[in-house]
């Protein structure tokens, strides 16, 4: 079944490892560019120019940190699990690589947005560390990404590895919500999410910083991804003409490969 | 061979394994008996405190008890070649990982709810809240032993795989515990209880509709 359709054609041809590597080195500078514009932009106005916040002060500034992190590191396990369904189902060995070399940017985030919060919590709780609803389910998904890292670098044959680590991380998917709603309900201590589809309870003069840093965490993911899953691509072909001749560019394929 | 059979046959031979291994099969019910006697022992004895802590200790134990049988769940039809038989002999694969968890959840989840009156005794637990602790011990255990089986074949090929287990198992053990616990908080509180023993109906029955197909498929990467 072969199809027309240049987007088909488009995917496709992503699929396959020189391709990638090819599309996603010239993607990489404009991703790294972006974030630094938007973090540069969204850091000033979210420490110089949006008002403290009445309550709780210079400290609520922190959130222009925390909740990007929060975000994209529930958001990042999320993908991990649309990229492990496409390689346990049609086999992608690109899927396969994203996946995994999601795995340490979301645990990266979710500690991030860890340690943010236990550091807001000190002013405002008065303790580094509560056991409230929103820290404890961070705390559950960075064991959830420790858990995927951990399988996947314990397998040493690298498609098995990432198959197997697929499958656990769409079991951790399922339950993921659950695991969330039931702490949620085990304690709700923390203040209810001010960002929420109804309408939201924060100012437009600190929600715009937010949103920047929030869009400027993802290109960072993007770029980062993308970098580490070039690496990935290179290591397990290294035997292969395309990593040669993008290692030894004029000796096309010579018998020494160059790595090592 | 159909998918009954298949059950049955699986079901009856594992546990004649168990029968015939003997005390070997009760360790964890040893591991679950002395770790809630480390309690009373690390926190001290006062009666108000262990009462309070009970329902909680208990379901703990009896999580910890799970871990570290788990690993035995697959590893040793793995080892001696029976496993790579049984998924080429045509039982789907599912059937065979949910046979296997039958049979393991028989020999170290059922004792576990049979014993905690026991270690109710033990911890203080008020004799009227004994019905529900073992109706979520019940209810809460085959999905510990449901979620634990897809980890356990995950971890088949691996040398020290009993290590990782628990790593892989606990965050996905978390709502197990809160709605087992809060149920017999719930109870001693003289409150409605019915809810939490609601919900973990409601995983049982999501966890065996899904993962004796996830253990199935984990099953099938572990051997390839």
């Amino acid at each position: 079944m072969s199809s027309k359709n240049p987007l088909i054609v488009f995917f496709h041809k992503l699929g396959s490892a020189p391709h990638f590597y090819r599309i996603s080195g010239k993607l990489i500078p404009w991703l790294w560019a972006i974030f630094v514009v938007l973090a540069a932009a969204g850091t000033y106005w979210g420490l110089f120019r949006a008002p403290p916040d009445y309550l709780q002060g210079e400290s609520a500034r922190i959130m222009y940190v925390h909740v990007p992190a929060a975000w994209l590191s529930m958001m990042i396990y999320a993908l991990m699990a649309i990229m492990g369904f496409i390689a346990l189902v049609w086999r992608i060995r690109l899927a396969e690589i994203l996946m995994i070399s999601s795995a340490p940017i979301g645990a990266a985030f979710t500690i991030i947005a860890l340690a943010t919060g236990s550091l807001w919590g000190r002013p405002t709780w008065g303790t580094y560390w509560v056991w409230d609803a929103r820290l404890t389910s961070e705390l559950v998904l960075l064991f959830l990404y420790l858990g995927a890292m951990g399988l996947h670098s314990a397998i040493d044959e690298p498609r098995k590895a990432a198959r197997a680590t697929s499958l656990l991380v769409l079991v951790g998917v399922i339950n993921l919500p659950i695991i969330h709603y039931s702490v949620e309900w085990w304690n709700t201590l923390h203040q209810p999410a001010s960002i929420g589809v109804k309408g939201n309870s924060i100012d437009p003069s600190m929600l715009w910083p937010l949103l920047i840093n929030a869009t400027a965490a993802k290109f960072y993911y993007g770029a980062n991804l993308l970098t580490r899953t070039r690496l990935r691509l290179m290591e397990q072909d290294s035997r292969k003409n395309w990593v040669r001749n993008i290692l030894v560019p004029n000796k096309g394929q010579s018998t020494d490969g160059g790595d090592h | 061979m159909s998918a009954l059979t298949g059950f049955n046959t699986i079901l009856r031979r594992d546990l004649l394994i168990a029968v015939r291994k003997g005390p070997e099969v009760l360790m964890p019910l040893a591991f679950l008996l002395v770790v809630v006697s480390l309690f009373p022992l690390g926190i001290g004895p006062g009666p108000a405190l262990l009462e309070r802590m009970g329902g909680g200790v208990i379901w703990i134990s009896a999580l910890l008890a799970t871990v570290i049988s788990l690993d035995t769940l697959f590893r040793s039809d793995f080892e001696d070649g029976s496993l790579d038989q049984l998924l080429t002999s045509g039982i789907p694969a599912s059937v065979i990982a949910l046979a296997k968890i039958t049979a393991y959840w028989l020999v170290t989840g059922l004792p576990i709810v049979l014993l905690s009156p026991l270690l109710a005794l033990w911890m203080n637990v008020p004799t009227d809240t004994w019905g529900i602790l073992m109706v979520s011990l019940a209810l809460g255990t085959p999905v510990l032993s449901l979620l634990g089986a897809v980890a356990a074949a995950l971890t088949l090929g691996l040398k020290r795989g009993g290590q990782f287990l628990a790593l892989l198992v606990f965050p996905l053990y978390v709502p197990v515990l809160i709605t087992g616990t809060g149920a017999v908080m719930a109870a001693s509180d003289r409150l409605p209880y019915t809810p939490f023993l609601g919900l973990l109906l409601a995983g049982l029955l999501v966890s065996l509709a899904v993962m004796p197909l996830a253990t199935g498929a984990a099953l099938r990467i572990s051997v390839s």
